[in-house]
């Protein structure tokens, strides 16, 4: 019983077909938000604008890269009765740097999050990819799987508040497309107003149920069985 | 006839399956059903033998709008000659055939549009589905400038249709698979996308309006009445609210539908000319309605029991006449696809929703016209009443078998 042999796994060059499916698969066919439907609330919640988007995905990018990283370098150490808070712990810590280098370098985006970065610890993507992936997986797959879980959130983030900040404001990323709402003058002239339920947080679920509709029916194999 | 018949026939095997044109099926299947009836009948037994198909109950629905369209027609015309001079206390009925045209020519564009778009809409999914166009939109098409505000822009009048008909209804599945009414769930579109054009005192009367001149509606004169500065069509209320309210908007106008609204909801004569072909028809359903009516009045008649204030204190009726209430009652309550099937659900159903209008029009002044929240708020609730009721009906049944 203590000889074992030790069979060697053969070595997986670093971009192999395997890792390389890790990055892409989240970004479209097993995208975390249209297709495991996680982390919707902050979906609604901050979609609002461009640039809130691309602050909240980048971060919850920056989390969940080196949260994998962490809990796969640890995850043979975790005694799997307490995984659950040593998780918590690690994503906490990662968290609080986040706010606070927001709060420090970004405060206007900062104060719009509001406590939506700080709920970022509960977003379920993270505690998902720590459950499912990291705890069982090497560090560097797993930081390929957190790359492309973060990449396909934020993704999804900044299309759905393409079109909310559009439509509900008139602007893009802050500069303005269909002309000055205020002045009147440009698309607004033509008497065009601001759809104002695009701003409203149901309207960010239509929209995503709409990218859903139309993922679901260019790939028929997404759509489950009943 | 007999040559177009002749022409079709002919036509017919480019169009099946294996032909020249099948893919073009969907188009020449719905202009051969718009002319003759369809050559599908029912192979396996069937239960109900009967020549009212869906295009012809559409069709009844919507000859049942057009008494509700003419008057709507009429009374946009009035008050937008009102609006231009000023003055509200003009001859309803003098120059009569004026104001028609006036009101025809603010009405019709918004209907061209409803149905332009809408249809379109059906067909693009009925092609990309293949199959022929769905009747559904006959009725909603005419339902959404029924109840939209004369001045509103055709743009989102088009913009309020599209959403309507592809997230309301396509999502779903296409007709008769919607959860909410279309009409309503374009009216909701437009009540929280751009309020500005859908509520308020600017938008009830087609037409530029003179400088001071306020063209609120009874609802949004009623509204002012929960704050502490009382107005009437934009003069402050000194003396008793609910007498100035009846000087203003008498009983018997708001009856006759003489008073600012959307273009088909002000008369109830109207919409009841309309209810009486729904019912003798068998179309619509007599429990809907009634129980409408009723909800509406109790709650009237539980806020007149409190008090407190002249909206209300006013009297329960008065509600069943002004705003959108009746026409909602009659006309979008019954909608058979989203109301509920059964017949105990009907009456809760209906009951309920009257109930909440009146609760949402009185107790929260930001929505007035609360009769379209509140019936979609029914829609959604209309399958757990019926979930209820059968389950009800199931236990009752099961306890008879057991004791005997």
């Amino acid at each position: 019983m203590s000889e074992t042999v030790k069979t060697k796994a053969p070595r997986n060059p670093l971009f192999s077909k395997k890792n390389k499916k890790l990055i892409t698969d989240p970004l479209t066919d097993n995208n975390p938000v249209t297709i495991q439907v996680l982390g919707i609330c902050s979906a609604l919640a901050i979609t609002v604008q461009v640039e809130q988007g691309v602050v909240m995905g980048g971060a919850v990018l920056f989390v969940l890269v080196l949260g994998n990283l962490i809990i796969s370098l640890l995850r043979n150490l975790i005694p799997s009765r307490i995984r659950i808070i040593v998780q918590l712990v690690v994503v906490a810590a990662l968290v609080i740097i986040v706010n606070e280098v927001l709060k420090a370098f970004l405060p206007d985006v900062s104060e719009k999050l509001s406590v939506f970065v700080g709920l970022i610890i509960t977003n379920c993507i993270i505690m998902g990819r720590f459950e499912a992936f990291a705890m069982a997986n090497k560090p560097w797959p797993s930081v390929m799987d957190a790359i492309g879980n973060g990449l396909g959130y934020a993704g999804l983030l900044i299309l759905v508040a393409v079109f909310r900040e559009l439509f509900g404001s008139g602007t893009l990323y802050g500069f303005p497309i269909f002309g000055d709402y205020i002045e009147g003058n440009g698309l607004y002239s033509l008497g065009y107003v601001n759809n104002n339920m695009m701003i409203l947080p149901p309207m960010a679920l239509i929209i995503v149920g709409v990218i859903i509709w139309v993922q679901r029916s260019r790939n028929k194999a997404l759509i489950e069985e009943y | 006839m007999k040559f177009l018949e002749k022409y079709l026939h002919k036509m017919e095997p480019h169009f099946i399956k294996g032909g020249k044109y099948e893919k073009w099926n969907p188009l020449f299947e719905t202009m051969a059903t718009f002319a003759f009836t369809p050559k599908l009948v029912t192979t396996k037994g069937t239960h109900i033998r009967d020549g009212v198909d869906l295009k012809r109950t559409m069709m009844t629905v919507v000859l049942a709008m057009v008494p509700c369209l003419l008057f709507g027609i009429y009374n946009t015309g009035h008050w937008a000659e009102v609006a231009e001079a000023g003055n509200r206390n003009l001859d309803f009925w003098a120059n009569g055939g004026a104001k028609f045209m006036t009101g025809l020519w603010v009405v019709l564009p918004i209907i061209v549009v409803s149905y332009g778009v809408g249809l379109s809409i059906e067909f693009l999914f009925g092609f990309l589905r293949g199959h022929s166009l769905h009747e559904g939109f006959l009725v909603s098409g005419m339902l959404i400038p029924l109840c939209m505000p004369a001045d509103v822009p055709l743009w989102m009048v088009g913009v309020a249709t599209a959403f309507a008909v592809i997230i309301g209804k396509e999502i779903f599945g296409g007709t008769g698979m919607n959860i909410l009414n279309i009409a309503l769930t374009a009216r909701a579109f437009l009540f929280f996308a751009y309020p500005t054009s859908m509520s308020g005192d600017k938008v009830w009367m087609a037409g530029d309006e003179v400088d001071g001149f306020t063209g609120s509606t009874a609802l949004g004169d009623l509204a002012t009445f929960m704050s502490d500065k009382p107005t009437i069509a934009g003069e402050q209320v000194l003396g008793n609210g609910l007498e100035a309210y009846a000087n203003s908007y008498s009983f018997l106008d708001s009856v006759l539908g003489i008073i600012p609204g959307s273009i088909g909801e002000t008369s109830l004569i109207a919409i009841l000319i309309g209810a009486l072909i729904l019912l003798g028809t068998g179309v619509g359903s007599f429990r809907i309605m009634a129980s409408f009516f009723i909800g509406g009045y109790v709650m009237g008649l539980i806020l007149n029991a409190f008090g407190g204030n002249e909206f209300l204190d006013l009297p329960a009726h008065f509600h069943l006449a002004i705003g959108g209430f009746a026409f909602g009652a009659v006309f979008m309550a019954t909608d058979p696809v989203t109301a509920s099937q059964t017949e105990t659900g009907k009456i809760i159903y209906g009951f309920l929703g009257g109930f909440l209008a009146i609760m949402i029009r009185v107790l929260n002044p930001a929505y007035p016209e609360g009769v379209f929240l509140a019936i979609l708020f029914m829609n959604v609730m209309a399958p757990i009443i019926d979930h209820y009721v059968v389950q009800g009906n199931i236990k009752r049944r099961l306890k008879r078998v057991k004791t005997t």
